[in-house]
């Protein structure tokens, strides 16, 4: 029988790491980060987790050290944050073009300066475009489920990539919540062995990461697109098969009291559960408003949200980071990109919240719903709003 | 190499484009690369090898007479070959064209 725990999110991931049974980690401890690689430093000094912990001096090493054991063909896990992410940023690069399968949970959090520990996304949507699938999970239990489904994803010969699994800074990270982990039996059933195809081995001597000139390299990126776009398929077996086997159900884009909503919010992380509370709230006052969460960032579902969205006749998007001199929020952009070719479409209004740990609480969800509103039936002279700000 | 790489599609790619054929840098044409040629002269050449020893590309070799020469397949024009000659048997001329 599974059992149910309370237990600290990132103590949970490295435990769900161990039940993936992996065989390389290599990380480097950064706030909010750190209490996953310490708790898995200490399953494999116990003895718990048959791996090979590689303590390495910074996180350009780490993900360094990382496509060495996933080109080995070992099962490969990591973990960081903030500015240790964008410290990795030209290495993620190297290992989804290596075609490197490899785990990675990000407790996302803002980037300097000022310096701050705590939560936003900019550090994922920093490293949007380094062609790794990225998931967002919102409470423990998505979290354990999809760091196992994370290492199916990516070692399935028909995508070979690597997977990041997104979850909010403390808000997540350090929460205290109840997990219901699967028996090892279970787990091994739905982990089947890593097999790397083309693994580097002294019998049979490949050369990987060799240079290209430009008569190849369109063609190189060319591949590793198709790559990630299939790999959307592959994501959904495996949400579809996970969802069989131990009940709980992913989709790439994920509904909450949306269906007759005139006005939707779409968030992505664990706010999305306030944001519920928000909804819940508002419905029973009468409100039409209902929620959208982006689960899937990349591969982007473009089928997913134009078909969640098209009956509102406004979208709110909430991003948790800023593109400076941008539009705005990198999800908003997406989002109205996605939707801009669709003949039915809603109004879409863009805010920016929660930057740097600031807490939207349900009472500010429906402020931003209400402003939203607003902004829709009277305009706006600005791209978006900074939820919050003192002015 | 099954075909040359400008007829590759991305189909044709491997996983990662990793290379499967151990050695197969030897198939690239460094050749092109250069603007300048050498130009041996057996009337001064004395057989020494110094320019085979000093060669970065290792493209110098030794022809049926015992005379040296480059490979222009892989030779890069460097020069090296003709500043390190003493007898002065290696004259650089500009590739043509």
């Amino acid at each position: 029988m599974a059992k149910r725990v309370g237990i600290e999110v990132s103590l949970a991931i490295g435990e769900a790491v161990k039940l993936a049974n992996a065989d390389v980690v290599a990380a480097y401890p950064i706030t909010p980060q750190t209490h996953i690689v310490e708790h898995l430093a200490e399953l494999v000094a116990n003895g718990e987790l048959d791996a090979k912990y590689i303590p390495v001096e910074s996180e350009h090493s780490a993900m360094s050290t990382c496509l060495g054991s996933s080109a080995v063909g070992a099962r490969t896990f990591t973990a960081t944050a903030g500015q240790g992410l964008e410290l990795m940023h030209e290495v993620l690069y190297v290992a989804s073009s290596m075609r490197l399968p490899m785990v990675m949970a990000v407790a996302n959090r803002a980037l300097s300066s000022p310096l701050s520990v705590w939560g936003d996304q900019s550090d994922v949507m920093a490293v949007r475009d380094t062609g790794w699938i990225q998931l967002f999970v919102e409470n423990g239990q998505e979290t354990v489920d999809n760091v196992l489904c994370a290492f199916r994803i990516g070692e399935d010969p028909r995508v070979l990539l690597p997977v990041m699994v997104h979850l909010d800074g403390f808000y997540l990270s350090h929460m205290i919540e109840p997990v219901l982990f699967p028996e090892q039996s279970q787990v091994d059933e739905f982990l089947p062995p890593f097999k790397y195809p083309l693994p580097l081995h002294p019998d049979r001597p490949v050369t990987m990461g060799a240079f290209a000139m430009p008569v190849i390299y369109s063609e190189a990126k060319k591949a590793q697109e198709v790559n990630l776009e299939a790999a959307k398929k592959v994501v959904l077996e495996c949400w579809g098969e996970f969802g069989k086997l131990f009940g709980r159900h992913y989709s790439p884009v994920e509904h909450y009291r949306s269906d007759d909503a005139k006005v939707l919010l779409l968030t992505l992380g664990s706010f999305s559960e306030t944001a519920m509370t928000a909804v819940d709230k508002m419905r029973g006052e009468g409100g039409e408003v209902g929620l959208v969460r982006l689960r899937l960032w990349r591969p982007f579902p473009f089928a997913e949200i134009r078909q969640a969205v098209r009956n509102a006749e406004v979208l709110i998007v909430l991003d948790k980071s800023i593109s400076f001199g941008g539009p705005g929020g990198p999800v908003c952009s997406e989002v109205r990109s996605a939707l801009y070719g669709e003949d039915k479409r809603p109004k879409v209004i863009g805010f920016v919240g929660g930057l740097g740990g600031r807490d939207i609480t349900p009472a500010g969800f429906e402020e931003i719903v209400n402003k939203g509103i607003e902004i829709s039936q009277k305009g706006s002279d600005k791209e978006f709003e900074i939820y919050g700000v003192r002015e | 190499m099954t075909k040359p790489e400008g007829e590759l599609t991305w189909k044709d790619i491997n996983i990662g484009a990793i290379v499967t054929e151990p050695g197969n840098a030897s198939q690239y044409k460094t050749g092109d690369w250069r603007s300048e040629r050498p130009i041996f002269d057996s009337e001064k050449c004395i057989k020494c090898g110094i320019c085979y020893i000093f060669c970065p590309e290792g493209c110098i070799g030794q022809n049926d007479e015992g005379y040296f020469e480059a490979n222009l397949f892989y030779c890069k024009g460097c020069g090296i070959c003709a500043r390190e000659c003493w007898p002065g048997a290696i004259n650089m001329v500009p590739e043509e064209g």
